[in-house]
């Protein structure tokens, strides 16, 4: 077995990877939303002078990669590999924001995961010694994923009570192996998970088996104690996939409920914003992450992370043709301090 | 993997688990908007027939404005406001069918008058032309079957 | 005179609330989407005007009856029975589109404008 494999899904970072300086813009409905503080920047229309969603969604990443890099104090040139991606078809968010950066790029599509897939494997090109410096971004907007999942703006609909929000924003992470933390330490990758679940109105209740299975094996896979972390924070479940979440959990012998949250409850205050279940969409666990939590590292708050974004891996295709909804999450341990 | 349930079991319990619908609020206020939008639409029925028009011109008239109404409320981002609180209530009635015709012609604006506005529109209510035209068509061969 | 015009608003409201609020159970009990509550809803007017039923829902809700979109369907049927009467077995081919005529095309032409003039604004 490789040396760095600890476990079937899981491995340890031996090298110091840090996280140099994050960077998170959030749309108008996050920057009402109780985390508003803790982001870069709140763009104040959902168009922000573009001519469409999907444009303005790019013009998003743009401006989150270049935040990132002036907050990071570095170049271009000092980035090996940016790793993004999106919810849009063929990832043209990413594809189209970071075109004129002039990096070795790599897109990647894992739904709400993608930004724990992108920092798992930017983690990794610098542990093996590929890289030095690896932006990961991933980017969602409310109505370029409503157009193309959903139905179009003005449709008279009503959402049901286990729906969420998707996140307009962008979070990016800037990895590398010259800081001096939060570091990363561990990396769970996840398996495809589908138990069945076809609603895509309920996409909590796909998701959250996937997690279950993906923390559950990181403690076994790693042997640590459930109190080695401060916070265990899900993707994107929602209030309806975070009760399912800790239920299960609790059955299989891991009661996380009393230092676990989801993002997607986090960023919006789910009775008065109207959101339902609450948020979703790739920035949601991107800008919470970027925001939130490593701010909160960074002033001592918290010192130990689990944080595992989830996705479902459908397609208005699939879910047309009446397949379930697979799904995945992926883990990521980040902790202020090398302790061993 | 970590898995203590069946897929049935698990759709069992993840339905046990998630919120439902109010559906005595939401059929209540089905009720009273879509009864509303279609007093609205006999108020205009009885405008009109009032200025002498006949029984044809009436209803194809009434159509034809209630079809505009709900263009207009549409356009004004107003329409899918109502559809949130009313649910059926503005789903079901013409007016639906007008905004279930603009809003996604308006959405996909983006990817031009062609192959956007021009086929996009019929996303929705396509299907809704195709089955009654078809039962329509039916339904008369029956007919003049039957009495022919 | 005056009773007569309350009362066809009375019918109105109470027969098109019953229909919408039969959609929304259905809505809410079975997930359906409201391009599929519009497709039940038109073809089932269709198959209620065929059996002669949705004539007399009109007697009694007028607007209430025709303006939802089971009218539509109703209206469909009307037609093409009418068209039959007149010329035979063309009139299932004519009938249908030409009752509803004035609808369909209002809502192409003035549907066009309207995506022309006016652009989707985001949800909060």
């Amino acid at each position: 077995m490789a040396s760095k494999r600890i476990g079937k899904q899981t491995v340890k970072i031996e090298s110091p990877v840090s996280i140099a300086a994050t960077a998170a813009i959030a749309g108008p409905k996050e920057g009402d939303g109780p985390l508003r503080l803790y982001f870069d920047m709140i763009i104040e229309d959902e168009m922000w002078g573009e001519k469409s969603w999907e444009k303005a969604e790019s013009k998003i990443v743009k401006e989150t990669f270049s935040r990132l890099l002036s907050k990071a104090d570095k170049t271009t040139g000092e980035i090996d590999y940016v790793i993004a991606g999106d919810l849009l078809n063929q990832c043209i968010a990413a594809n189209f924001g970071l075109r004129d950066s002039e990096i070795p790029f790599f897109g990647v599509f894992g739904a709400c995961s993608t930004i724990a897939e992108s920092m798992q494997l930017g983690t990794m090109l610098i542990d093996g010694g590929y890289a030095d410096n690896v932006v990961a971004l991933t980017s969602s907007h409310f109505c370029s994923a409503e157009k193309q999942f959903r139905f179009p703006l003005e449709l008279g609909t009503q959402r049901p009570p286990t729906s969420q929000w998707t996140v307009t924003g962008s979070g990016a992470v800037l990895l590398t192996n010259q800081g001096s933390g939060p570091y990363i330490t561990y990396l769970t990758t996840g398996k495809i998970v589908d138990m069945g679940i076809k609603d895509a109105n309920n996409m909590g209740a796909a998701m959250a088996p996937a997690a279950v299975d993906t923390i559950a094996t990181h403690f076994k896979d790693t042997g640590l104690p459930i109190d080695y972390y401060d916070l265990i924070v899900t993707g994107d479940l929602g209030l309806v996939g975070k009760t399912i979440c800790a239920d299960l959990l609790k059955r299989h012998g891991f009661d996380i409920s009393d230092r676990y949250n989801d993002c997607g409850v986090m960023i919006f205050d789910c009775k008065r914003q109207d959101v339902h279940s609450g948020g979703s969409g790739c920035a949601c666990s991107a800008t919470v992450f970027a925001g939130f939590i490593y701010q909160e590292m960074m002033k001592g708050n918290l010192n130990r992370v689990l944080f595992v974004p989830t996705g479902a891996l459908m397609s208005t295709t699939s879910t047309q043709q009446g397949e379930s909804i697979p799904a995945i999450a992926h883990a990521v341990s980040v902790e202020r301090d090398l302790s061993s | 993997m970590y898995n203590i349930m069946t897929k049935k079991e698990y759709e069992k319990y993840a339905e046990k688990i998630a919120p439902k619908s109010n559906i005595v609020r939401n059929t209540a206020r089905a009720f009273v908007v879509g009864g509303l939008i279609c007093v609205v639409g006999q108020i205009i029925t009885n405008f009109l027939k009032s200025k002498g028009y006949d029984m044809d011109d009436t209803s194809n008239l009434t159509a034809l404005i209630m079809i505009l109404i709900g263009i207009i409320f549409t356009g004004l981002n107003v329409y899918d406001e109502l559809g949130r609180f009313a649910g059926a209530g503005s789903i079901v009635p013409i007016t639906g069918f007008a905004n279930s015709i603009v809003s996604p012609a308006m959405e996909f604006k983006s990817e031009g008058f062609i192959m956007g506005v021009g086929a996009k529109m019929f996303v929705i209510a396509g299907p809704v032309l195709v089955y009654g035209i078809s039962a329509s068509v039916v339904i008369g061969i029956i007919y003049y079957l039957l009495n022919f | 005179m005056m009773q007569n015009t309350f009362m066809t608003y009375l019918g109105a409201f109470i027969v098109g609330g019953i229909i919408c609020a039969i959609g929304q159970i259905l809505i809410d009990k079975t997930k359906l989407t409201s391009a599929r509550i519009l497709v039940l809803f038109v073809t089932t007017g269709a198959v209620l005007g065929g059996l002669g039923i949705y004539e007399k829902i009109v007697q009694i809700g007028g607007a209430g009856a025709t303006v939802p979109l089971t009218g539509f369907g109703y209206n469909l049927v009307k037609g093409t029975m009418k068209e039959i009467n007149q010329h035979g077995l063309l009139g299932a081919f004519t009938g249908g589109v030409k009752a509803a005529a004035a609808g369909i095309t209002a809502a192409v032409f003035f549907g066009y404008l309207a995506s022309v003039a006016f652009t989707p604004k985001a949800k909060r």
